[in-house]
């Protein structure tokens, strides 16, 4: 069969037998896979309010997915979108609480530049040893997330901490807030889906149409060929981390612009590491990370009502992780559906 | 001043040092384990994820059996099934190796969470279900410094500073090891003298099941005698530095986990001594310390290294 249709068919096929896979463990606790998959489709898409929250929650996954895939696609395996989010997120929030006197149309695409930005630098720090000493990235990014993560439950408890209960930062002014497409009861639909749809074309564009994107792809691809070919790897490496962090950092920045308003420690919540699924089922393709995003983002969102029959949300993590194994070794699908040995 | 003192305080205080063997030791399990696998050529990432079963695992056979020796013998043979599906997926299967490491972190993740609550009835932690008893050495209780540092240990400290021996020994001192090597720097020329590629490789993976499940039991029954959600918190990664700041040598990433063991204590003591009154929301400063450390560490010593040569690529007959 033909290998354009194979790359997606391995991700549609893996999640398939992972579903089966986990219905198996839900049988274990003792409840049925078939209510809990209901439960999860309707807590996915089963009201107006359902399609809301799934398109909020599949947003930053858009970003986080795109972060991962153009490191993928440049050879670089970036672990730490999840620090580079909140550090984006911290970053954004530092400046727009004090955006009040500047007026939306600047201080949100301001906002979103300085959250970029962070994120950018944040993950230039892993792209700039990488280059000088070697480090491998997904050593020095994982590093990165624990920073940033104790860095970020400082910052809402000391500096930029405000009232009781959850450590949380002030609200940001106003003007660098999105604004909503529409309100469903109490959840705002966010405008930063659009924002993240057009991301997700503008990498399409850069990784496709554009010489520095070939020269990325092509230093990923063979990184001693493209080095003979006159590219400069230790640039593209760092050139590509930060375009992967400021993806990050842009995914944190519009969770803090157009749904919590503020910055929390929680705020990434794993967003970051399931951009690595995302940009697996996605294939790397900024266009198949859309929709492996609102796969994700329907079942982190569906996963809610499926705790309210009693299957605990952790079966997700359980189904995201068997994909992502699958997706690793793709000729296991392969021989699964071809019930023969494939070569490559 | 008052820094300097706590300083003095802090080194002349044997509890220190004991606490740096604790913190060293779940480093030393799960980086030899890192050492074993990727000697024979596979990178394995899903150290953490392994630890993080083994520390679930032995907890809840500690409370099946109320022997925590048996929670360890049964978290060691999850962690080498883990090993074996990454194996399976590495090697059979030829597929990413850092993939699919990534896979089994979050498998170990997501199942721990799943289970603990059918298991134990609640979410978040579970009961504290009893630990390994530390064993006193009689010779060193008679001098108090050395009574408290390293008179009263965990025998666990004990079997991963002898792990380090006995993989020292295997890999630089057996015919296995030379396999090994030869396996993980050229597996085409060791193929082509007869060598079983794929079971050598086999072994080193399962062998870090091995080690990762108890370098993870000794954080939940070797240390505090229950599991948390997510306690390991990076330390396999950490242990992937000290290996690599190791130069892929069992005693070199002992030394590397001492030297993180040494901060993680140290940032322990800093924010909790009485000299320097920090405030509580200060404290989560003082957990990046080792993080940077390694950081720093990796960033400034990597050019000595070498990973083997066929570290991370999968071998196609």
């Amino acid at each position: 069969m033909n290998q354009r249709l194979w790359a997606f068919l391995v991700p549609v096929l893996s999640v398939l037998v992972a579903l089966i896979i986990a219905s198996f463990v839900i049988l274990m606790i003792g409840k049925n896979p078939i209510t809990a998959y209901a439960a999860l489709f309707r807590g996915a898409f089963g009201s107006r309010l359902a399609v809301a929250s799934t398109i909020v929650k599949t947003t930053p996954l858009i970003l986080t997915g795109l972060a991962v895939g153009f490191g993928f696609r440049a050879g670089l395996f970036n672990i730490g979108a999840e620090g580079q989010m909140i550090v984006g997120a911290m970053a954004a929030t530092a400046f727009a609480i004090n955006a009040g006197s500047i007026p939306a149309v600047l201080a949100i695409p301001l906002t979103m530049l300085v959250g970029m930005l962070a994120g950018a630098g944040y993950a230039s720090i892993a792209g700039f040893l990488k280059a000088k000493t070697g480090a491998h990235e997904v050593v020095t990014t994982i590093m990165l997330n624990w920073i940033a993560d104790y860095l970020s439950s400082y910052v809402v408890t000391v500096p930029m901490g405000v009232g009781f209960g959850t450590p949380k930062s002030p609200e940001i002014a106003s003007s660098a807030k999105l604004p909503p497409l529409m309100v469903v009861q109490a959840t705002e639909l966010t405008s930063g889906i659009i924002i993240a749809v057009i991301a997700a074309i503008l990498v399409k564009i850069l990784l496709d149409k554009t010489s520095k994107g070939y020269e990325l792809k092509a230093a990923g691809f063979n990184p001693y060929a493209a080095e003979y070919g006159g590219i400069k790897l230790a640039q593209n490496i760092v050139l590509a981390m930060a375009i992967s962090g400021a993806l990050a950092g842009l995914a944190g920045t519009l969770e803090v612009m157009g749904v919590h308003h503020r910055f929390l420690g929680t705020l990434s919540g794993g967003k970051g590491f399931d951009g690595i699924s995302i940009a697996l089922i996605g294939q790397n393709n900024p266009i198949g990370i859309i929709f492996a995003a609102l796969l994700m983002g329907a079942l982190r969102n569906g996963s809610n009502e499926m705790q309210f029959i009693g299957v605990p949300k952790h079966i997700i993590m359980i189904v995201q992780a068997i994909i992502i194994f699958l997706v690793a070794a793709d000729r296991i699908v392969r021989t699964i559906f071809l019930r023969k040995k494939v070569a490559r | 001043m008052r820094l300097f003192l706590a300083l003095i305080d802090i080194f002349t205080n044997p509890a220190f040092y004991k606490l740096t063997l604790t913190a060293a030791t779940p480093l030393i399990f799960a980086s030899l384990g890192g050492v074993f696998s990727e000697i024979t050529g596979v990178v394995n990432i899903a150290l953490e994820g392994i630890m993080l079963m083994g520390a679930f695992v032995s907890v809840v056979f500690t409370w099946l059996t109320g022997n925590a020796w048996i929670g360890v013998l049964f978290a060691v043979f999850v962690g080498v099934g883990m090993a074996w599906l990454h194996a399976w997926a590495s090697i059979t299967w030829r597929g990413n190796q850092i993939v699919s490491g990534t896979a089994l972190i979050l498998l170990a993740q997501g199942l721990t969470g799943f289970l603990m609550e059918p298991i134990f009835g609640r979410p978040g932690q579970t009961d504290i279900v009893g630990k390994i008893p530390e064993v006193k050495i009689p010779l060193l209780m008679k001098n108090r410094f050395l009574a408290q540092s390293i008179g009263e240990l965990s025998p666990m400290i004990y079997m991963a500073f002898a792990s380090v021996a006995i993989t020292w020994f295997i890999i630089y001192k057996t015919k296995l090891g030379l396999r090994m090597r030869s396996v993980g720097e050229n597996p085409e020329a060791a193929d082509t003298l007869g060598v079983n590629v794929y079971a050598v490789r086999y072994f080193g993976v399962l062998m870090s099941g091995v080690m990762a499940s108890l370098g993870g039991a000794f954080l939940s029954v070797g240390e505090v005698g229950n599991f948390r959600e997510l306690m390991t918190g990076g330390r396999g990664f950490i242990a992937l530095a000290a290996m690599i700041l190791g130069n892929w040598n069992p005693v070199g990433a002992m030394w590397a986990s001492l030297l993180f063991g040494f901060s993680e204590a140290f940032a322990n003591q800093l924010q909790s001594s009485p000299l320097l009154r920090v405030a509580s929301t200060t404290k989560p400063l003082f957990n990046m310390f080792p993080f940077i450390v390694t950081l720093i560490v990796i960033a400034g010593f990597i050019g000595k290294t070498r990973p083997p040569a066929a570290d991370g690529v999968p071998y196609e007959k």
